[in-house]
């Protein structure tokens, strides 16, 4: 059988759904037989060589580089896979969509106890190079369409070790209660 | 001695007595209505609608529906599944709701349901809305991020004088549930705990009180809400 | 802390020095409430009282109440903060109203709003540093056939153009009264009496046996006098009349209901909470036919045993209280009200008159009871009905106005003649508030039966796109079929027709208006009707703004079915503006839609840059550069 190729990326997380991922344990071995990987932090492979079958996206979108990337994701996996709490719903990061961006940006780099005198120039990071950040976080399926969801904070490794095998073989995925877990 | 009724669930035949709701008698039956806004032994006021069940037919509440003799009733169909479904789904986009640091997490009613429902992610938007934190008061919290609007705590928590220590505030989707400031401040021991205990979910907190049970040992980590009612599985 | 109220009531007690003298508002407040008799279920008088005398409700008058009526002060403002035209700040001198139903919209209110906004330097929801005039949108005040119209300091201003808009505001500040603002001569009929004296028309275009002329006091209630309640019941019976609010309950039906009930203290509301934009009928009659109305009350509550009758009225309406007030004073002394009226030994019974405060949802029956009782209107579960327990946990019916002057006619022309009328199942007549894109709008009355074709011929409607039949809550119905009647099998409504001309934005104009109208008026106790009215609304916009895809219209068709969930009649139609239109006017919705995309969430990177780029204070994004 012809391997599958599997994409990974994290936008606006931790990378904690990637270390879920990886607490697989020796079902790595297993996984190695059934895929390989393309675009991943996981090879540190930094750009897609050609269009893959799954597509893992950890985090939400919180700039635009996170929506030039889930885009090219979208463009590049035949299925795509929300990832985590973030990914989901914006995770921790969206708590800051209940509170106006001017406020959040000038608490985070004017007037915050850890910053305060020290910004003489009260500059809000503005170098070109740097991402511009969204108006809020958002989900990854309010900008792309996304296939299957796996929650939690992270989701456990053996509920995204189901969907992979599951995705993989092309077989129902099994979600015992256990698993499914927002946190 | 109350008089005994007859009643069919999801056509099986039950019994249960006269002037029983019918998801108590449903509970007594060994079926579980999944309800939220409901507190056995507390009027019920009906307002989450996830009990919704067809009574001969007609969808009613089976929270605030008294039992009848030789009523038929729906409540495990596909289409009232999807329709609890929908109105968990709502009310987890509707507020705030991060799991992840959320205290009440593994003990929220409102997330037990959402696991028992397998939902993966909500089929509508997320509102992200602007809501406070009343941090004010000396033995509780209100996050109103949370807050579902199930009216537990209006119903349930009263001062010795039977004055209400939580009320609505406004109205339609701006709505939300405010804590009487002077009332709180002499709110009892008891009575703090309670409005904490009753709260389906982390939108009303006991100060001092954060994250006593390690995950794995709350309440819902292994074993799904209502389970302990349910004799048929369906 | 347990006993922390009574200590310090016993220690002002010990020490009068430390208490401190009653303010000016507490004297007010403290009259108020002698007035009704320190009686909690009168909450509503009570702060509505306090609103008129203050122009709000201050957080001192909130905790005297709280203080003098032993319940908590969170209690008190979920109440006060329920209602429309309750506020705890300030709405200015003289508060401007202005209706922002979307017949207003139609007929030219947004020109008005802007003058409005102009004159006054302010714009809607805000009121004038110096505190003279505040600017508030409302929903519909049952003036559609007169519109753009606006209550001001609680009198109506019909017709409005910005040119009076700007002449209203001149007026304000050169201090002038309101009634002496009125530039055009009061309406027809009553509203030139001295009791109303509004610039307010009646558009009688029909008549039928509510309207006629026909009626002299005392007619009904001279029959029921030889007659049983019993016989008062089966005679309605007989009749097979319905309820004329909309829900179409037979009436004779709930009043033998409520008479078999055990509870002997019993109570008949009449519902004059009309509050269906483009609903105006009720006000026509409580303006011409006030005696027959308050007569059919006295005949209701003879039929079900009732002492007591409450008339619910919207706040709306306060234009006719003393109108209304003296009308009741008439008949008392005619002795039709009372005790023992007309010399019939124990036949007592009074009305009174229950103001609301600015709420659709009060307009349903249960929710009006819970107001009456000084609480948020918020529809109560049933059972128990209101016929078994109602107000004041005791056996209560609630009719509509116009059912109530129908029984009159029943009453004295007997339950035979009125079946003849209409149809079937349909008896009687209906008194129709027609409005929008017609020659002559107004008020009909018509036998149940007629087509909306014939409607339309009646009224001078020709080149119509739509007819909303029963306001927003009823259905948007398409010229293939107007050949549908208006009965309670096929189109049953309470009696509003807006007619929509061709040249209308439907979805934009009228059908996102509706949606707004049902997210400002829900009561928020229900889940689906608290969120969801806000989630299609929300799909709506995107589809009139051109993002929508296929998906959207099949979510709005999908979600619409979980409305059926909530408790109240608001809640379960809240979603037939869309719903009706999706059916009736599908492409509509099809011109919108994306049809090259099938997966469009409405997100825009550029819109969601923008904030950021100004934060940070750039001009071009990262990928802009690129």
């Amino acid at each position: 059988m012809e391997k599958k190729v599997v994409a990974t990326s994290s936008l606006a997380g931790c990378f904690g759904c990637h270390m879920s991922l990886l607490d697989i344990d020796e079902r790595i071995l297993e996984l190695i037989e059934l895929v390989e990987f393309d675009k991943s932090p996981v090879n540190d492979v930094k750009k897609f060589s050609r269009r893959v079958d799954i597509g893992l996206i950890e985090g939400g979108c919180c700039n635009e580089e996170n929506v030039h990337v889930l885009k090219e994701f979208r463009a590049q996996c035949k299925v795509l896979v929300s990832v985590g709490e973030c990914a989901i719903m914006g995770g921790l990061q969206a708590i800051r969509n209940t509170i106006p961006l001017k406020e959040c940006l000038d608490e985070a780099y004017l007037n915050g106890p850890s910053v305060k005198g020290c910004n003489e120039e009260s500059i809000i990071p503005n170098d070109e190079e740097l991402p511009v950040i969204l108006n809020k976080v958002y989900p990854c399926h309010e900008i792309v369409k996304i296939d299957y969801h796996l929650p939690g904070c992270p989701p456990s490794a053996d509920l995204i070790w189901n969907a992979l095998r599951a995705l993989v073989l092309d077989e129902k995925m099994e979600m015992p209660y256990e698993l499914v877990k927002y946190d | 001695m109350n008089q005994i009724l007859k009643f069919k669930l999801d056509g099986v035949e039950c019994m249960g007595y006269k002037d029983q709701y019918i998801t108590n008698a449903a509970a007594e039956n060994g079926f579980y209505i999944p309800t939220l806004c409901n507190i056995p032994g507390v009027k019920p006021r009906g307002a989450c609608r996830i009990c919704n069940v067809r009574v001969n037919g007609k969808l009613m509440t089976a929270c605030t529906t008294p039992l009848a003799n030789g009523m038929v009733i729906e409540c495990q169909t596909e289409e009232l599944k999807d329709l609890r479904k929908a109105i968990i789904e709502l009310m987890l986009t509707e507020g705030n709701h991060f799991c992840p640091s959320c205290e009440k997490s593994g003990n929220c009613e409102l997330q037990a349901l959402a696991y028992r429902f397998n939902i993966t992610v909500p089929r509508f938007k997320y509102q992200f809305p602007e809501r406070d934190i009343e941090a004010s008061h000396p033995k509780l919290i209100k996050d109103h991020n949370r807050c579902i609007l199930c009216k537990r705590c209006i119903r349930v928590i009263k001062d010795e004088q039977g004055r209400n220590i939580f009320a609505f505030g406004k109205r339609g989707n701006r709505i939300t549930i405010n804590i009487d400031t002077e009332l709180a401040n002499d709110i009892s021991d008891e009575n703090a705990r309670m409005a904490y205990e009753i709260c389906p979910v982390g939108a009303i907190l006991l100060r001092e009180n954060a994250f006593r049970e390690p995950i794995g040992k709350r309440k819902f980590d292994h074993v799904p809400i209502g389970i302990e009612m349910e004799r048929f599985h369906k | 802390m347990r006993n922390a109220p009574i200590i310090q009531d016993s220690a002002m007690i010990e020490s009068p020095e430390i208490m401190p003298a009653k303010s000016k508002l507490q004297h007010e407040v403290s009259t108020i409430l002698e007035h009704y008799q320190h009686d909690k279920t009168r909450l509503m008088d009570i702060l509505i009282d306090i609103q008129d005398e203050n122009g709000y409700i201050p957080a001192e008058a909130i905790d005297y109440l709280s203080h003098e009526l032993n319940i908590s002060t969170v209690d008190i403002r979920q109440t006060v903060s329920f209602y429309h035209f309750f506020s705890e700040t300030p709405r200015g001198k003289y508060t401007i109203y202005l209706n922002d139903s979307a017949v207003a919209n139609m007929n030219g209110r947004k020109a008005v709003s802007k003058t409005f906004e102009k004159e006054a330097g302010i714009s809607f929801g805000s009121v004038t540093e110096d505190g003279l005039i505040g600017l508030f949108n409302t929903s519909c005040i049952g003036m559609n056939d007169q519109e753009p119209a606006a209550l001001i300091n609680g009198a109506v201003f019909t017709r409005l153009t910005p040119f009076r808009a700007s002449e209203i505001i001149r007026d304000i500040r050169a201090g002038k009264q309101v009634e002496e603002m009125f530039v055009a001569s009061y309406g027809d009929g009553n509203n030139s009496s001295e009791f109303i004296k509004a610039v307010v028309n009646n558009h009688i275009m029909k008549r039928g046996p509510v309207l006629s002329d026909q009626f002299k006091p005392g007619e009904g209630i001279k029959e029921i006098v030889k007659m049983s309640p019993e016989d008062v019941i089966k005679e309605v019976k007989i009749s097979n009349i319905r309820g004329r609010g909309g829900a179409g309950f037979p009436t004779g039906l709930k009043w033998e209901f409520c008479r078999n009930a055990a509870d002997q203290t019993r109570y008949i509301f009449c519902n004059a909470d009309e509050g269906e934009p483009g609903t105006f009928k009720d006000r026509v009659i409580l303006t011409e036919k006030p005696f027959m109305l308050f007569e059919g009350m006295v005949i209701a509550g003879y039929a079900i045993g009732a002492k007591e009758g409450i008339l619910y009225l919207r706040y709306e309406y306060k234009y006719l209280k003393k109108h209304l007030e003296n009308a009741l004073q008439k008949i008392r002394k005619l002795k039709l009200l009372g005790k023992n009226i007309l010399g019939k030994k124990g036949f007592n019974f009074d009305i009174r008159i229950q103001f609301g405060a600015g709420a659709y949802v009060c307009g349903e029956e249960s929710a009006l009871i819970e107001s009456a009782e000084g609480k948020r209107g918020e529809p109560r579960d049933r059972p128990p009905f209101p016929v078994e327990k109602g107000y004041l946990e005791k056996p209560t019916v609630v009719n509509n106005v116009e059912t109530l002057c129908s029984i009159v006619k029943i009453i004295k022309n007997g339950g035979e003649w009125y079946k003849n009328l209409g149809t079937k199942e349909s008896t009687g007549t209906k008194v129709l508030s027609i409005s929008c894109d017609c020659r002559y709008p107004g008020i009909y009355e018509v036998e149940w039966g007629f087509s909306v074709n014939d409607i339309l011929d009646m009224v001078g409607g020709d080149d119509v796109q739509a007819v909303q039949v029963g306001g927003p809550s009823g259905s948007c119905i398409a010229p293939n079929e107007f050949n549908r009647t208006l009965c309670y099998t096929d189109l049953a409504t309470g009696g509003s027709l807006i007619i929509i001309g061709n040249h209308r934005d439907l979805l934009k104009g009228i059908i996102l208006n509706f949606m707004d109208f049902f997210i400002d008026e829900s009561c928020g106790s229900c889940t689906p009707c608290r969120i969801l009215t806000v989630l299609l609304r929300d799909k709506l916009k995107k589809i009139i703004e051109g993002r929508g895809v296929m998906q959207d219209l099949e979510d709005m068709e999908d979600w619409g079915k979980i409305m059926k969930a909530n408790r109240c009649g608001l809640g379960l139609t809240a979603a037939n503006p869309i719903l009706t239109t999706l059916k009736n006017f599908k492409n509509l919705y099809l011109n919108k839609i994306q049809i090259n995309k099938d997966y469009d969430t409405g997100f825009r990177l550029d819109e969601a840059l923008r904030e950021g780029m100004k934060a940070s204070n750039r001009k071009v994004s990262v990928l802009e550069n690129k």
